[in-house]
């Protein structure tokens, strides 16, 4: 696939349609270098009943708006934090994890 | 006018009633509530207005009757799953489809054309021999087939060892079959209306009473129902609603594309489905090719088509059927399914009392219209949960009891 992106790119309207995801660590890379790693939540403690955990493994808030996820770029294997909309499909920011520490992932 | 148009039209005796009646004004309380207007929540009214006499029904639709996934599916009907559980559910819908035009005397346009899953590597032939002996065992007719029975079936694919995976075997399911969509929708709709459910288009909901652990009403955009019941059955809305309602499902909601190319002389007969590839095709009856792949890579409630999606489907298509490669490509759209962890669906009761649930549809949903109306209506009527249905519950994810059906549910294992 590599050598075709580049025979597009001077002519074809497709490759500027095409979604580009800013990674913090890479700068702007296509969409399709990166998967979603779902939403970004507080894990229950070791000890904690059984239910609560399937409830933080299977229930979703799966919400139509600005949601707050791991990505991960794979080419590099670089975690870091995607918030977007996904009713409009915008990527609004993208930062390293780090950011979460503090308390800030709830 | 033209005279003779004119002394039909005027002629007594002349069959004037509308296929479905106008939306009528909103009573203030129905026995049942069903919120969706697509195949199933239509075919749940049909089912418990004439087979349960639960006649006393608002069917409530946002936008029109079957506009959602209904109309956006790829319309294929089969019972070839993995799990035991799954075969008897979607067996089930398959008998149900097989009289459906004559019960509800639209035409479905049903059509069995054999459904063919290839297996290019040795893990999907294993998983593919695996359905044969629970598809068996469970009195569907199933079967594991070689390339030399493959070439009789369809002697268009490319069988040589030239792809990059060469097809090893398939699984063949002769009874998998196609049908009109649209049909299924108002077929059940004009059933219904004749039974006396009210249909309401352009009717969206915007809230649910509960009060005391139990259903109390619908709030909507033309004012609030109170009822004893609510379905809920709205494949790709299904956590916005249930939200509404105080609880969360293990749902996250992913677009899923198709594509039809122009139409073509009939050539292919069977419909043919690659699980290592990701992608199917089939020939509708008026030619096009009809052509889908797994679901989009992240969360999205957007009915958006991308270049990507095409990009990959049209380069797996042509490892198939290389001599499609001139073939131009008419519509792509998307429609956003409702993707469960275990690739079941999730069915009955919840925790509101009186408000039960249709949902997790995820790429499998057309498929099962029939049952999961008949299921519906039967728990909704008896307040009891059919034993097809039980093993699909909401509770299986709590109590750590997943119905695993991943391998034969979605095109990409």
């Amino acid at each position: 696939m590599g050598g075709r992106v580049g025979e597009w790119a001077g002519t074809a309207k497709w490759f500027q349609e095409m979604k580009l995801i800013t990674c913090p660590l890479n700068g702007p890379r296509n969409a399709s270098e990166f998967i979603c790693g779902g939403p970004v939540k507080a894990a229950p403690p070791p000890d904690a009943p059984d239910r609560d955990w399937a409830d933080y493994l299977f229930l979703e808030d799966n919400p139509a708006g600005r949601v707050r996820e791991w990505w991960c770029h794979l080419p590099s294997s670089y975690w870091f934090i995607v918030e977007r909309d996904t009713l409009t499909e915008e990527i609004l920011d993208t930062y390293p994890a780090d950011r979460l520490v503090g308390g800030a992932a709830s | 006018m033209p005279l003779n148009l004119l002394w039909r039209g005027l002629r007594p005796g002349i069959n004037r009633r509308r296929w479905l009646p106008d939306t009528p004004a909103l009573k203030r309380r129905y026995d049942v509530v069903i919120i969706g207007g697509g195949a199933h929540g239509l075919a749940a009214a049909y089912y418990l207005a004439t087979r349960h006499g639960v006649k006393d029904i608002a069917v409530i639709e946002r936008g029109w009757l079957g506009g959602g996934n209904t109309a956006r599916n790829t319309a294929i009907i089969r019972s070839n799953y993995l799990t035991p559980e799954g075969v008897e559910f979607y067996d089930l819908s398959v008998k149900l489809y097989r009289g459906l035009a004559r019960e509800t005397g639209i035409n479905l346009m049903y059509t069995e054309r054999g459904h063919l899953t290839l297996a290019h590597t040795d893990a999907a032939l294993r998983t593919a021999r695996w359905r044969a002996e629970v598809n068996q065992h469970m009195g569907v007719d199933s079967r594991l087939v070689y390339p030399d029975e493959i070439a009789r079936l369809c002697p268009q694919l490319d069988l040589s060892d030239r792809p990059h995976l060469p097809i090893m075997g398939a699984l063949y399911h002769p009874p998998g079959a196609i049908a009109r969509h649209d049909a299924v929708a108002w077929g059940y709709a004009h059933g219904a209306a004749r039974a006396g459910v009210e249909i309401h288009q352009g009717t969206e909901v915007t809230g649910i009473d509960v009060a005391g652990g139990k259903v109390q009403g619908v709030k909507t955009s033309r004012g609030r129902i109170g009822c004893d019941a609510v379905i809920q059955a709205v494949a790709g809305s299904s956590s916005r609603v249930a939200a509404l309602a105080g609880f969360k499902l293990p749902i996250k909601t992913i677009p899923l594309q198709a594509c039809v190319s122009q139409p073509l002389k009939p050539f292919l007969d069977p419909i043919i489905v690659s699980s290592s590839l990701h992608a199917y095709v089939s020939q509708s009856s008026r030619g096009e090719l009809v052509m889908g792949g797994a679901v989009d890579p992240y969360p999205l409630y957007k009915q958006r088509s991308s270049l990507d999606f095409m990009e990959r489907l049209v380069a797996d298509i042509l490892e198939l059927f290389p001599f499609l490669g001139s073939v131009r490509m008419m519509r792509q759209w998307a429609g956003i399914a409702d993707m469960t962890p275990d690739f079941s669906p999730v069915m009955g009761p919840t925790p509101v009392e009186g408000y039960y649930l249709d949902a997790g549809w995820g790429t499998w949903g057309f498929k099962a219209s029939p049952a999961a109306g008949l299921t519906m209506a039967e728990l909704v009527a008896t307040g009891r949960t059919p034993e097809v249905i039980r093993p699909f519950g909401l509770d299986r994810f709590s109590n750590l009891r997943q119905v695993g059906e991943k391998a034969a549910a979605s095109v990409g294992h």
